[in-house]
């Protein structure tokens, strides 16, 4: 019981020296096994968003439909970004596996910037929608829109946030099994937020140009 | 605020007096230190227990005030005991403390105390989530309490059907306090759920398989599994009428391509599922009591896991049969009716292994077990009657009478509330070193249940006989008037054994026996291998698990829970008590109130202090101790068990 991080309180599960540094101690399984589940709290809360906003697509009340106000730019470059993010937050991971932190550190601040770019372009489509009009109170598909689209982009920011706070804790302390733990958690985080995404990109904004 | 009446003015004195009161004791007795150290920062699973079950208790106070001022008001017809505007927020707010801040609590609160020292491990998966958890709960109420002082309560009935709670016919702050509290208060609970199924597959003492789990422990590990799915649910209702209110949105309004029965599916998709959230663990409790007092293993242990799981799967494929009225066609009807019906068989599955662990058993009719028996004839009335409603045409008559207001009194009291009982007597021993006295327990019961009888089942009559709920008055030829006053009679009965109850606690704690053995009851799991109240580590060994009935099996082995002698303890690895998660929940308030009142600033400065509070605890590295070994020995000692 030398290293502080063996036992989780009651600690009898032997640890495994074989399996990735994330997975080193008992407590550090056992919070991404719990990070899994929350994730699956939040796919039923992605998922009730969706059924109101399929259920809303048509709601339109005289206002503007899906088809005349997505722009085909701008969403194809936010997916452009997001889907290349995940690839560079997984480099970030591949690289704490080989032990090269300043590699890691490196895709994540590319991570982080590909999310800002998401972002800057989601939050440029949403004032320009409702500068023209296409506000949040103008119609229950509008409402449906801005709060499914807009909770991915409140989560993106999230984990924006929380990269960010993750690259100065690896800075001072170099990839231990703690924060090789809290890293993969986030690019579980991150790449969840894309999976969802994909869903957004095919139900909104393919599906609303079309239909 | 001047011109609400003399009712709030009262409570506004009462509350103020109340709270002078609280902090002139703690500061005279210099208590501050003690409370802060001791209680606000723990992270200990049983504190933390405690702390929901006294919460729980205080609001079963209020909701069963609530309760009796709606009897009082409908006792005789034409009366005018109360407004109408505070009926209607009366109701509201019972319904809505009884379910979330008083049943999901107190079971939750059992979820800490019984289930970590169940399967022999030291604390929960997360412990400094479930402090957070408990803070988020313990906040959200206190904003829905304030509802009634500030503002106005909310008064659209504990479901909140739309269109009546937009804004549009329900102004004021009212409906928003509904919406922020449960939206609070449901994001605590989906940690709890998460930390629960984790603390349930992880954390157990070795030889504990899925099996050999105890059967409350096997009820919070599927309840834990309905929470996780059914809560973001809420979570989602909640936040769009939010948005529709505060922002001017048009998800549920009747104008604007808004539609009103997409909050009523969402609600029951996530309500359905929240009937059997705050069941199954009394079904848990009511399991171990048989077990225990009937001096028998439990009958059918597989079976009853068995059905848990069929009623958890099929809890979520019922929900429309709350608005089999609201004209969705004779073949979704007659899906959920039919889907609904099914829950009875497994139901009935466990009724009868009950009953079988009963049969032949040396039966010993303690209070707890006075709770556990007196279960299975009254929710059977309530289970029935649940059947009947299932019956889509036959809904039609009863839908929003009385005889539905009887029927779910029947499941949530004789079940839930009973089982709560049951698990304090039961339980507590375990809690606090002392016995609850039997005598007093008996009168507690007895006054309770015909109380209970008495207000509730003249119900199914009233149902039948065209009453229907929410009504704030009636006339008086319509013959309702002898049997509403006959149900407020039963009501004051059943206040008066809440009363023996609460006599109980103070009359124990001061003369109570003192349970030093650790096992008062005889039982058969491993909770009771340890001293009541249990050391904060709670085993100093983790005990090694050969079958069910861990401690059973071990009492008739003559082992002990530390092992043979000799062999040296291990310092055990503990987390920190921490201040953060109170202070969390305080920016989480701040926050809530300012959606409450649309006030931004206030919204803004309770999210980011979640937020930096958030990412101080990403930054803290240093959130644990270990206990010494000369410690542990020496509360084992203490305790006789070296």
């Amino acid at each position: 019981m030398s290293d502080a991080h063996t036992a989780v309180h009651g600690g009898h599960h032997p640890v495994d020296p074989s399996v990735p540094v994330e997975y080193h101690h008992e407590e550090n399984s056992l919070r991404i096994a719990g990070f899994w589940v929350f994730l699956g709290s939040d796919l039923v809360l992605f998922s009730c968003l969706f059924a109101t906003y399929v259920v809303m697509h048509g709601r339109t009340a005289g206002g503007p439909t899906s088809n005349q106000l997505f722009d085909v730019t701008g969403f194809t470059i936010e997916t452009i970004a997001l889907l290349f993010s995940s690839f560079t937050c997984g480099l970030a991971t591949y690289e704490m596996r080989r032990g090269n932190r300043n590699a890691m550190v490196m895709w994540l601040l590319i991570t982080i910037a590909l999310g800002l770019v998401f972002i800057g372009f989601e939050v440029t489509e949403f004032v320009q929608d409702a500068s023209s009009g296409a506000r949040m109170q103008t119609s229950g598909f509008l409402s449906a829109f801005y709060t499914l689209v807009g909770t991915h982009g409140c989560h993106v920011s999230m984990g924006i946030l929380w990269m960010t706070g993750l690259v100065f804790q690896l800075l001072r302390r170099g990839i231990t099994p703690i924060t090789a733990r809290k890293v993969f958690i986030v690019s579980i985080y991150w790449h969840f937020l894309d999976a969802v995404w994909i869903f957004i990109f095919t139900v909104v904004y393919l599906t609303g140009k079309v239909l | 605020m001047l011109d609400e009446g003399p009712m709030i003015w009262t409570s506004d004195v009462l509350i103020v007096l109340a709270t002078i009161g609280i902090i002139a004791v703690l500061s005279y007795f210099k208590l501050w230190k003690w409370l802060w150290d001791n209680w606000l920062t723990t992270v200990d699973h049983k504190k933390i227990g405690i702390m929901y079950l006294i919460a729980a208790i205080l609001m079963l106070f209020r909701g069963g005030v609530d309760g009796l001022l709606m009897r009082a008001q409908l006792s005789w017809p034409g009366l005018h005991i109360l407004n109408a505007d505070h009926y209607d927020q009366i109701f509201t707010t019972h319904g809505t403390i009884m379910i979330l801040f008083m049943a999901m609590p107190a079971l939750i609160g059992f979820f800490n105390v019984a289930v970590p020292l169940q399967i022999g491990c030291r604390d929960v998966a997360f412990p400094y989530l479930n402090a957070i958890s408990f803070w988020l709960f313990f906040v959200a109420a206190m904003l829905f309490n304030l509802s009634f002082v500030v503002g106005g309560s909310p008064d659209g009935g504990w479901t909140s059907y739309t269109p009546y709670v937009e804004t549009m016919f329900d102004p004021g702050p009212g409906e928003n306090y509904f919406l922020v509290a449960l939206q609070i208060t449901g994001i605590g609970t989906i940690a709890t759920g998460v930390n629960f199924l984790l603390t349930i597959l992880r954390m157990r003492a070795p030889g504990m398989t899925l099996m050999r789990m105890p059967m409350f422990t096997w009820s919070v590990f599927i309840t834990s599994v309905i929470i996780v799915f059914a809560f973001p649910v809420l979570t989602v209702a909640l936040a769009l009428l939010l948005i529709d209110r505060d922002f001017g949105a048009h998800f549920f309004t009747v104008t604007a391509g808004g539609m009103p029965m997409q909050y009523v599916n969402l609600f029951w998709i996530w309500g359905h599922p929240e009937v059997y959230i705050v069941i199954l663990p009394a079904f848990g409790i009511f399991s171990e009591v048989f077990s225990t007092f009937a001096r028998k293993r439990l009958f059918g242990y597989s079976a009853m896991v068995v059905s848990m799981v069929s009623i958890a799967i099929l809890s979520f494929v019922v929900w429309v049969h709350h608005f089999f009225t609201m004209g969705a066609g004779p073949g979704v009807n007659s899906f959920f009716g039919v889907s609904t019906m099914a829950i009875a068989v497994p139901t009935g599955v466990k009724l009868f292994n009950w009953l079988f662990t009963m049969h032949k058993g040396r039966i010993e009719y303690t209070s707890a077990m006075l709770w556990a028996v007196g279960f299975i004839p009254n929710f059977l009335i309530g289970g029935l009657t649940g059947v009947m409603l299932a019956v889509p045409p036959a809904d039609y008559q009863y839908h929003n009478s009385y005889f539905l207001v009887a029927h779910f009194h029947y499941v949530l009291i004789a079940g839930t509330v009973f089982g709560v009982f049951a698990a304090l007597y039961y339980w507590w021993p375990k809690m606090f070193g002392v016995l609850l006295n039997e005598r007093l327990g008996r009168w507690h019961f007895w006054t309770f249940m015909i109380g209970f009888n008495i207000c509730f089942f003249p119900m199914f009559f009233l149902g039948f006989m065209g009453m229907t709920r929410r009504v704030y008055t009636y006339q008086a030829g319509y013959g309702w008037g002898v049997i509403n006053l006959i149900e407020t009679f039963g009501a004051l009965l059943m206040g008066v054994g809440f009363l023996f109850f609460v006599y109980n606690i103070l009359w124990s704690a001061r003369f109570g026996e003192r349970d030093t053995t650790g096992d008062p009851w005889d039982a058969r799991t491993l909770e009771w291998a340890t001293t009541s109240p249990a050391p904060h580590y709670n085993f100093a060994r983790i005990p090694e698990v050969k079958g069910r009935d861990a401690w059973w099996l071990m009492k008739k082995n003559g082992e002990t829970i530390n092992g043979p002698k000799g062999v040296p303890f291990e310092p055990i690895h503990m987390p920190n008590d921490s201040g953060r998660p109170i202070i969390m929940s305080v920016f989480f308030f701040i926050a809530g109130a300012g959606f409450v009142f649309e006030w931004w600033i206030l919204a803004i400065i309770g999210l980011a202090g979640v937020l930096v509070t958030m990412a101080l605890r990403s930054f803290e590295y240093d959130d644990h101790h270990y206990i010494p070994v000369e410690e542990i020995e020496k509360t084992e000692a203490a305790a006789g068990r070296l």
